[in-house]
C-alpha cells in the first residue's frame, strides 16, 4: 500500500511540474516579456538616460545593453560603474487572461442585473396579469418563531425534482437579498 | 487572582447524578466552574436521535461559546475513540486532525489569487480614466510603454501605443481642448465606474458595502450575520471593489482583502464541516493583511491584535501558514513585473540622527490629532447618514462624491494619480534621475556638473510649487476621507490614512532639509550634518508620518510597525518608527480610547464585548441583572408542570431567548437552562414525528415522566434540549468577576441566585447596556442580543 501511494504521489507530482512548465512557456512566449532596463545617470556633459533591451539575465550588464555608448574607449569603464542594470520580467499573458475573465465576469453580472430589474418584472406582469403583482413581504422574524422552525425542519427534506431546487434555490437567494437589503439600506441596522 | 476556572471535566464523573438533589447544590459550589454541558445528556440519551436544527443560532444572535467548545470536544471524544476500531476510522481520524491545514492552505491560495486578479485589474481600469494602449487593450500605461525605446528621462513615460483620450477623440495631445476633453472623460469614467459598483452593490450583495472589518470582528467574537460571508458576497465584493478603487474615490483595497480573505476562508470551511470556523477566520484575515502589503508576519500580528477574539497558539501557527501560502501565491502571479509583493516597497538604508526624532515626534503628534478628528468625524456623518432622510438615497451619495472628487482631484497632479503611486512617490527619495516636481533642487556646482549623491541642496522652483500642490492634495484628502469612508460599496481606510501621513511628513521632510541647508552652522545640524553631505531624507520622513497617521485612527501598535517594517525591510528604522506609533497612539488615546473599528462597531450596536476596556466600577450583580425592581418577574418554566399550550404561550408572548427551568415555583431551584429556538424546533419536531402529543400534552424535562392520570395524552420529553449546567453567579459578586466571566469563557448569559435560589438573569447586552451607562453612553444603542 505504501508503494503505491508514493508511486501515485510521484507520478501527481511529475504531471505538476510538467504543466507549469508547460504554462511557463506559453505564458512566456511572447520575447517582449522580458528586458533589462539600466539607468544612467548624468556624466560630464551627458544627459541621464535609460537603456532598455530584451535580453537575458545573463546579458544583462552595461557593456550588452547600452548602445550606442556615449563616450569614448578609456570612459566606458567610469560610465558603466554609475549605471545600475536590473532584469525584470513580466507575463502579459496572465495579465491578458485576468482582463478579460474579469471583464467577462463584470459583463454577465451586468446582464443579469438588468435582467433581475428591468426584463423580469415585465415579463412576469405580461405573463401573469396584474391581479397577481401584489406579493406580500412576510416579515420573518421573531414575531412567527414556529413558522421559523418550519423552515429549519423542511430544510432537511430533499427535493426529488432538480429545476424544483433550482427555482427553490433562486427564490431562497433573492429572499436571503432582500433581507439583506432592508437591513443595511432601509432599517440601517448592520453596516452603517 | 482568581481561582482557576474549571472549564473541563470527565464525563465519567456525571453519569447517574442527575435525580440526586444534593447534586444541585453543589453545582452552586462550582458556580465559577462548569461541567461538560449537554453531553452528559447526550450520553444518557443517546437512543434518543438528535432533533436537527436543534444547537443552531438565529441570524443576529449571538454564539455562546460554551455550548460549541463542548460540541468540539465531544465530537473529538468520539473520532478518537472510535480510531482504533478499524483503518477507515483511522483514516477518518486522520483526516480529520490534516482538515484543519488542508483548509487553511486552499484558504491562503484563494487568497493569493483573488488578490493578484485585483490588483492587476484595479491597475488597468485606473489607467483606463487615462487612456487606452492601442496595441494591447488589457495593458495599462507602464505595461504598454514597456518595451518602448525611448531613452531619454523626460520622455520615459510617453510612448506611441499609449493614447490618451483626447488624442483619440480630438486628434491633438496638447493645448486647452485636449485638456478639458482629458478633465472631461477623467470625469466620465469614474462617475460611471462608481455607478456601476453602488449598483452591483445593491442588486446582488448589500453586505458586500463597507470595510468589513468591524463586522469581521464581531463575528470573531461570537455574533452570527448570515450571509455576511458568502459566495455571493465574495465575487460582489471582489468586482465592485476594482471598480470602487478605480473610480478615484478617497479609499483604498486593505479592508476589503481582509473581508475577500475571510469569505475564502468560511466558504472552504464548508468543505470540512466538522472544522472550528473561528481558526480559519482568524487565520483568513492574517492572509488578507499578508497580501495586501506583502507583510506575512505583520498580518498574522494584525489578526492577533485587531481582529481576533480567542487567539490560541495553534491559531498562530495556522495563521502564519496561511499568510505565508497568500504571499507565496502573490508573488508568483507577479503582477508588477517586479517580484515585490506591494506597489510601493522601497529600500534604501541612509541614517537618521538623533536630533531628528523632534519631528518625528511631531509627526506622532499629527498622527494622533489627525486619527481622533478623523474618528469623531466620520462617526458623526455615518450617524447623520443612518438617522436622517440622508441615508435614504445611498446610490445619489456615491455618484455625488465620486464626482466632487473626480471634479477636484484633476487638476492636481498629486491627487489624479493612484494613491498607491502617490505614496511611492513621496516613499522614494530623490535618485540621480528623478525628473518629478519634488525633485527638482537647483544644483550648486553649475560648472562641471561634479555629481555627489543628494547633497543638501536649496530647493529650486519645482520643489515649492510641488509643495503647495502637496498642501492641497492633504486638506483635499483630509476631508474627502471623511465623506467616503463608509459609503455603500467596498472602502478601505489603510491607504488613504498613509497617503495623508505620507504628504504630511514629506512636507516637513522637505521643511526640516531646507532649514538644515540655510542653518547649517546651528548646534544642531553641526553635530550631525556636514555641508555637503547627505543628511536628511525626506522619504523616510513621509515613510513615518504614514505609519503615524494609520496608527492614529486605528490604534494598532506592535502589527503596525511591523508592517511598516516588512514594507521597507529597514531594521535601522524600527526606532523612529516606535516613536511616532506610539506617540500617536497616547496623543490619540487622550482623545478617545477607541479606534475607528471599535466606533464603527459601538456606531451599529453590535454586541462586541472589548477585550481591552477594563471594568473598574464596583457595581454588584443585582444591580445589573434582570428582572429589576419595576419589571414584570422572571420567565421561567417549571420541570414537570407545564403542558405544550402552556409553553407555547410563554414562548409567544415574551421575545426572551432563553427561559431557565426550575423545578417549582415554591422551591425556585434551579435545574438547567433551555433556549427559545431549541423548544420551537424540538416542539415542531415532535408535533411531526410522534404520534399523540396534544395542545395539553405534559411537557418533562426530566429524566423519567412524572406520574399523570391514565387518561391523559402522551408526554413530550424535552429533556435532550436542557443545558444542565447553566453558570450561575450569587448577586453579591462583584460586576468585575462577572465581566471578566463573559470575557474569559465567552457567555452568553448568566443566571443569578440568591441563597440557592434563583433570582435572574444576566445577559452579555445587559453587561453591554451597563457599560455603556458607566462611560455615559447611551445604553439603547446595543441593539442585538
Amino acid at each position: 500500500v505504501m508503494c503505491s501511494i508514493t508511486f501515485q504521489i510521484y507520478y501527481m507530482v511529475n504531471i505538476l511540474l510538467r504543466t507549469h512548465n508547460q504554462m511557463k512557456t506559453y505564458l512566456l512566449q511572447n520575447s517582449e516579456d522580458i528586458r533589462c532596463k539600466c539607468i544612467c545617470p548624468p556624466y560630464r556633459d551627458i544627459e541621464g538616460q535609460i537603456y532598455k533591451q530584451n535580453v537575458s539575465l545573463k546579458d544583462c550588464n552595461c557593456l550588452h545593453v547600452v548602445e550606442p555608448m556615449p563616450v569614448d574607449g578609456k570612459d566606458v569603464e567610469a560610465y558603466c560603474l554609475r549605471c545600475e542594470c536590473k532584469y525584470e520580467e513580466r507575463s502579459s499573458g496572465t495579465i491578458k487572461v485576468t482582463i478579460i475573465m474579469y471583464l467577462s465576469i463584470l459583463g454577465l453580472l451586468l446582464l443579469y442585473m438588468v435582467y433581475l430589474t428591468l426584463l423580469e418584472p415585465m415579463l412576469k406582469r405580461r405573463l401573469f396579469g396584474h391581479s397577481q403583482l401584489i406579493q406580500s413581504d412576510d416579515d420573518v422574524g421573531d414575531q412567527q418563531p414556529f413558522a421559523n422552525a418550519h423552515n429549519v425542519l423542511s430544510r432537511s427534506h430533499s427535493r426529488p425534482n432538480m429545476l424544483n431546487k433550482v427555482e427553490h434555490a433562486q427564490q431562497r437567494w433573492r429572499r436571503q437579498v432582500q433581507e439583506q437589503r432592508k437591513s443595511v439600506f432601509d432599517r440601517h441596522v448592520v453596516l452603517s | 487572582t482568581s481561582p482557576p476556572l474549571q472549564t473541563d471535566r470527565d464525563l465519567s464523573i456525571r453519569n447517574d447524578t442527575t435525580e440526586q438533589p444534593w447534586l444541585y447544590w453543589s453545582n452552586y459550589a462550582m458556580s465559577n466552574g462548569g461541567g461538560v454541558a449537554s453531553s452528559t445528556t447526550h450520553l444518557l440519551d443517546f437512543l434518543e436521535e438528535p432533533i436537527p436544527g436543534v444547537g443552531t443560532y438565529d441570524d443576529f444572535h449571538t454564539i455562546d461559546w460554551v455550548r460549541e467548545k463542548c460540541k468540539d470536544r465531544e465530537r473529538h471524544r468520539k473520532i478518537n475513540s472510535k480510531k482504533k476500531e478499524s483503518a477507515w476510522e483511522f483514516t477518518k481520524s486522520l483526516y480529520d486532525a490534516w482538515s484543519g491545514w488542508l483548509v487553511v492552505t486552499l484558504t491562503g491560495l484563494a487568497s493569493g489569487a483573488l488578490a493578484g486578479l485585483i490588483d492587476i485589474a484595479a491597475d488597468w481600469m485606473n489607467d483606463l480614466k487615462e487612456g487606452v494602449c492601442l496595441s494591447a487593450m488589457w495593458f495599462n500605461h507602464e505595461q504598454c510603454c514597456w518595451t518602448s525605446n525611448e531613452t531619454t528621462f523626460a520622455e520615459r513615460d510617453k510612448c506611441p501605443q499609449w493614447k490618451s483620450w483626447a488624442e483619440l477623440i480630438l486628434g491633438q495631445a496638447e493645448g486647452p481642448g485636449s485638456y478639458i476633453m482629458n478633465y472631461f472623460m477623467y470625469i466620465y469614467w469614474a462617475l460611471s465606474f462608481a455607478f456601476l459598483a453602488v449598483c452591483l452593490v445593491k442588486v446582488f450583495a448589500p453586505y458586500a458595502c463597507g470595510s468589513g472589518i468591524p463586522e469581521i470582528k464581531t463575528i470573531l467574537s461570537g455574533f452570527i450575520i448570515r450571509g455576511y460571508l458568502g459566495k455571493w458576497t465574495l465575487m460582489i465584493k471582489t468586482i465592485t471593489l476594482v471598480l470602487a478603487v478605480a473610480s478615484g474615490l478617497s479609499l483604498g483595497k486593505e479592508g476589503p482583502l481582509v473581508h475577500v480573505a475571510c469569505c475564502c476562508g468560511n466558504i472552504f470551511s464548508y468543505l470540512f464541516p466538522k472544522y472550528s470556523k473561528n481558526e480559519v477566520l482568524s487565520a483568513a484575515s492574517a492572509a488578507g493583511v499578508s497580501v495586501a502589503f506583502g507583510a506575512p508576519i505583520g498580518g498574522v500580528l494584525f489578526s492577533l491584535e485587531e481582529v481576533s477574539y480567542y487567539f490560541p497558539l495553534k491559531t498562530l501557527w495556522r495563521s502564519f501558514f496561511a499568510a505565508l501560502v497568500a504571499a507565496f501565491v502573490l508573488r508568483s502571479i507577479n503582477p508588477f513585473g517586479n517580484s515585490r509583493l506591494v506597489l510601493f516597497y522601497v529600500e534604501y538604508h541612509t541614517p537618521w540622527y538623533l536630533f531628528e526624532l523632534i519631528p518625528f515626534i511631531l509627526l506622532g503628534v499629527f498622527g494622533g490629532l489627525w486619527g481622533a478628528f478623523f474618528i469623531r468625524a466620520n462617526i458623526a456623518w455615518c450617524r447623520r447618514r443612518k438617522s436622517t432622510r440622508f441615508g435614504k438615497y445611498p446610490v445619489l451619495e456615491v455618484i455625488l462624491v465620486a464626482a466632487i472628487t473626480a471634479v477636484v482631484a484633476f487638476p492636481n497632479p498629486y491627487t489624479r494619480q493612484n494613491t498607491s503611486e502617490l505614496i511611492k512617490e513621496l516613499f522614494t527619495d530623490c535618485g540621480p534621475l528623478e525628473s518629478s516636481q519634488l525633485c527638482q533642487y537647483r544644483s550648486q556646482m553649475n560648472g562641471s556638473k561634479a555629481f555627489t549623491d543628494n547633497p543638501n541642496r536649496p530647493a529650486g522652483p519645482g520643489v515649492y510649487s510641488a509643495m503647495w500642490q502637496l498642501c492641497l492634495a492633504l486638506i483635499f484628502k483630509i476631508i474627502m476621507t471623511i465623506f467616503t469612508f463608509g459609503l455603500k460599496v467596498p472602502s478601505g481606510l489603510f491607504i488613504p490614512s498613509m497617503a495623508i501621513g505620507a504628504i504630511a511628513g514629506r512636507i516637513v521632510g522637505i521643511a526640516v532639509e531646507q532649514l538644515a541647508y540655510y542653518h547649517h552652522d546651528w548646534f544642531l545640524f553641526k553635530e550631525w550634518c556636514e555641508v555637503g553631505a547627505d543628511c536628511i531624507t525626506p522619504g523616510l520622513y513621509a515613510m513615518v508620518g504614514a505609519a503615524a497617521c494609520l496608527g492614529g485612527v486605528t490604534r494598532m501598535t506592535v502589527s503596525l510597525v511591523v508592517i511598516v517594517f516588512e514594507l521597507t525591510g529597514g531594521l535601522e528604522y524600527i526606532v523612529p518608527l516606535m516613536a511616532a506609533v506610539m506617540t500617536s497612539k497616547w496623543v490619540g488615546d487622550a482623545f478617545g480610547r477607541e479606534g475607528i473599528y471599535e466606533a464603527h462597531i459601538r456606531l451599529n450596536g453590535y454586541p462586541f464585548l472589548d477585550a481591552k476596556e477594563e471594568f473598574t466600577h464596583t457595581t454588584l450583580a443585582r444591580e445589573v441583572m434582570r428582572p429589576r425592581r419595576s419589571d414584570p418577574p422572571l420567565a421561567v418554566l417549571t420541570q414537570d408542570d407545564l403542558t405544550v399550550e402552556e409553553l407555547q404561550s410563554v414562548i409567544n408572548e415574551t421575545s426572551y431567548n432563553g427561559f431557565p427551568v426550575i423545578v417549582s415555583k415554591e422551591s425556585q431551584r434551579l435545574v438547567g437552562f433551555a433556549l427559545r429556538r431549541d423548544i420551537t424546533i424540538a416542539i415542531e419536531n415532535a408535533r411531526r414525528k410522534q404520534e399523540g402529543i396534544m395542545l395539553n400534552s405534559r411537557v418533562y424535562f426530566t429524566q423519567h415522566a412524572p406520574t399523570l392520570p391514565a387518561d391523559s395524552p402522551r408526554p413530550l420529553k424535552l429533556r435532550s434540549i436542557l443545558d444542565m449546567s447553566p453558570f450561575t453567579v450569587t448577586d453579591h459578586t462583584p460586576m468585575e468577576i462577572v465581566v471578566d466571566i463573559f470575557r474569559k469563557l465567552g457567555l452568553r448569559q448568566c443566571l443569578v441566585t440568591h441563597n440557592g435560589r434563583l433570582l435572574g438573569i444576566i445577559t452579555k447586552k445587559d453587561i453591554l447596556r451597563h457599560m455603556a451607562q458607566m462611560a455615559n453612553q447611551d445604553p439603547e444603542s446595543i441593539m442585538f442580543n
